[in-house]
């Protein structure tokens, strides 16, 4: 079976960032970057579902150059190939956006599951993946724990809220986003490292903002989005925490003078 | 009359969610800053009380969007009625609570409609005429401000949590209930639901702990568990974890805490290189104390906390636990 797997690139979890000058994005220089989180377990489901009932597994990302990283680590941890679906226009995309381009360009793939990370670190709209079931016309479900192929069928567990959770089937093809923590994440070894660096790995460039497209009615073209971000900022919602400053020994010396104080210790 | 403000709402066995509530509040609100009026739709086999529960709040109409075919929910069966009835009545703004459900159809339905959607806002503005959403990014670090473009409807959705559910109004009047046979007879739904069922009920009950010592990816790795452990056992605390510790398999399932795990709220609660994205925060809030320690001062779980550390927590750590042992 033909899998796909939609995947970020993403400032690393514990990143310190910065917003840019322009107030539009963040500072991108001097971060270090990974697979959006919850991609690497649709990833690491993907290539447990090929090794059981063989095929190929194909990784795409939409973004600027540097999102090359992400596949090339897809790729050393076991992809067969991947699609680099290239533009500065997928910073400011909206999920919208990023799914009509993801969309146009897995059209001719034909594959038989899409998986997806139930949503992103950077901009959590935690949509893509159901939105682009719907323009290739797939049926779809979210937050899968568990998944198995059978004959032109594909059966998941779904987290439901409040600890329930379903049984449902779907018919191949069809588009699952799923939940972190399904399976434990390989790690990529230097074989796989070596491996990837023959691995197929396309640029497909993504029509430029302003460039006729197939773009949502009255919003524009491919890429831009019906949603604009207008800026961002830190949190104003100032924190009341009092802050203990100082060497590690020192400030918990000094939190816990407070707690005793302040009659929280019993 | 002028296009309408809809709030989606949701109900569980015949009572409307919380969350819904939250929503409609904001709906109130915007309805009055917009000049516009404002429906409650609700969609499912049977939703007659949770429609009536709704006519009771300060709204125009409730619509009641009924088949067979909503029972049990599929994406396909919700996003077609619920597509039929936006197509026929041309609301200019459509608000839903950001649940699991509506995660699971309502970017399908923007998508189909190729109309805007701004998901997980909390905060909504009206500025020119327009509405102006506020949400979260880089996992709660960075607010960023979104306009939409180009026509309704607009699809939106509020985090849980975000806005108080107290803020609905009652109405002066009952509202009218219309209550709308949807085509169920339609394409069937291609998702079969086989079965719904209960996951394994929690083994370590963290909602009657007193004190609580919550772990995050900040720990690095399994191994170093034991120093929080030892933290944990000097304040005489349970062990918790935040999702991601706990998707690794460094600590059960049943110490999560968050949307996904137990909600706890304890006299104390030191939470241990926990960033506090949403999913942890509305899972511990309600603790009486909070005490974060965390390297990065922007984490949101600052936002929360009463005391923090900013700092390495393999400093922190163990010298909270010397002090805590000597008493």
């Amino acid at each position: 079976m033909k899998i796909v797997v939609c995947i970020k690139h993403v400032p690393a979890r514990d990143s310190r960032l910065r917003i840019a000058q322009s107030g539009e994005w963040i500072e991108e220089r001097d971060l270090s970057w990974e697979i959006n989180e919850p991609d690497t377990y649709a990833l690491e489901e993907a290539l447990r579902l090929r090794e059981k009932h063989g095929g190929e597994v194909l990784a795409i990302t939409a973004g600027p150059d540097r999102a090359a990283e992400a596949l090339k680590r897809g790729l050393a941890m076991g992809a067969d190939r991947a699609i680099h679906l290239a533009g500065d226009v997928f910073n400011a995309a909206d999920a919208n956006a990023t799914a009509r381009g993801l969309a146009d360009a897995l059209r001719g793939e034909a594959p038989d599951l899409v998986l997806a990370g139930v949503q992103s670190d950077d901009k959590g709209y935690a949509a893509t993946g159901v939105m682009l079931a719907e323009l290739l016309g797939m049926p779809h479900s979210t937050l899968i724990m568990e998944v198995e192929v059978l004959d032109g069928r594909v059966k998941v567990k779904r987290e439901m809220e409040s600890g329930w959770f379903e049984w449902l089937e779907l018919p191949l093809p069809a588009v699952l986003t799923i939940q972190s923590g399904i399976n434990q994440v390989r790690y990529s070894t230097l074989k796989g490292i070596m491996a990837a660096k023959k691995k197929d790995l396309r640029r497909v460039e993504a029509p430029a903002a302003g460039s006729a497209g197939t773009g949502p009615a009255g919003t524009g073209p491919a890429g831009t989005s019906p949603t604009a971000l207008h800026g961002l900022a830190f949190p104003s919602r100032t924190s009341r925490a009092e802050i203990f400053d100082g060497d590690g020994k020192a400030a918990a010396g000094s939190l816990w003078e407070r707690l005793r104080r302040d009659g929280k210790l019993r | 009359m002028s296009a309408e403000i809809w709030v989606f709402a949701e109900e569980r066995g015949g009572t409307v969610k919380p969350t819904s509530w939250e929503v409609l509040g904001v709906g109130q609100r915007l309805a009055g800053e917009l000049g516009k009026p404002l429906a409650a739709v609700i969609a499912g086999s049977d939703v007659g009380s949770a429609a009536g529960a709704l006519a009771a709040k300060e709204l125009s109409r409730v619509l009641a969007l009924e088949s067979p075919a909503l029972d049990p929910y599929t994406p396909d069966a919700h996003t077609r009625a619920v597509r039929e009835a936006i197509e026929s009545e041309s609301p200019d703004l459509i608000l839903f609570s950001h649940t699991y459900r509506i995660r699971d159809f309502v970017p399908k339905l923007a998508a189909a409609l190729d109309r805007p959607y701004v998901p997980d806002c909390v905060g909504v503005t009206v500025e020119d005429g327009q509405p102006v959403f506020v949400r979260q990014v880089f996992q709660g670090k960075i607010d960023a401000r979104v306009a939409v473009r180009g026509e309704g409807p607009w699809l939106a959705t509020l985090q849980n949590g975000a806005f108080p559910a107290e803020d609905v109004r009652a109405g002066a009047a009952a509202a009218p209930v219309e209550r709308r046979a949807m085509d169920s007879g339609g394409a069937a739904s291609r998702t079969t639901v086989l079965e719904v069922f209960e996951g394994v009920k929690d083994k370590v009950d963290l909602t009657r702990a007193e004190v609580i010592v919550a772990v995050g990816r900040g720990i690095g790795k399994q191994e170093n568990l034991k120093i929080v452990q030892e933290l944990a056992d000097a304040f005489g605390a349970e062990l918790a974890a935040s999702r991601p510790v706990c998707d690794n398999e460094w600590l059960p399932m049943d110490r999560q805490i968050g949307s996904s795990g137990q909600t706890v709220s304890p006299r104390l609660y030191i939470a241990v290189g926990i960033s506090g994205a949403i999913q942890h925060l509305v899972g511990m809030k309600g603790a009486a104390t909070i005490v974060a320690i965390n390297k990065d001062p922007n984490a949101p779980i600052f936002q929360v906390a009463d005391y923090g550390i900013v700092g390495d927590l393999f400093e922190v750590v163990p010298a909270l636990t010397a002090l805590a042992r000597a008493g």
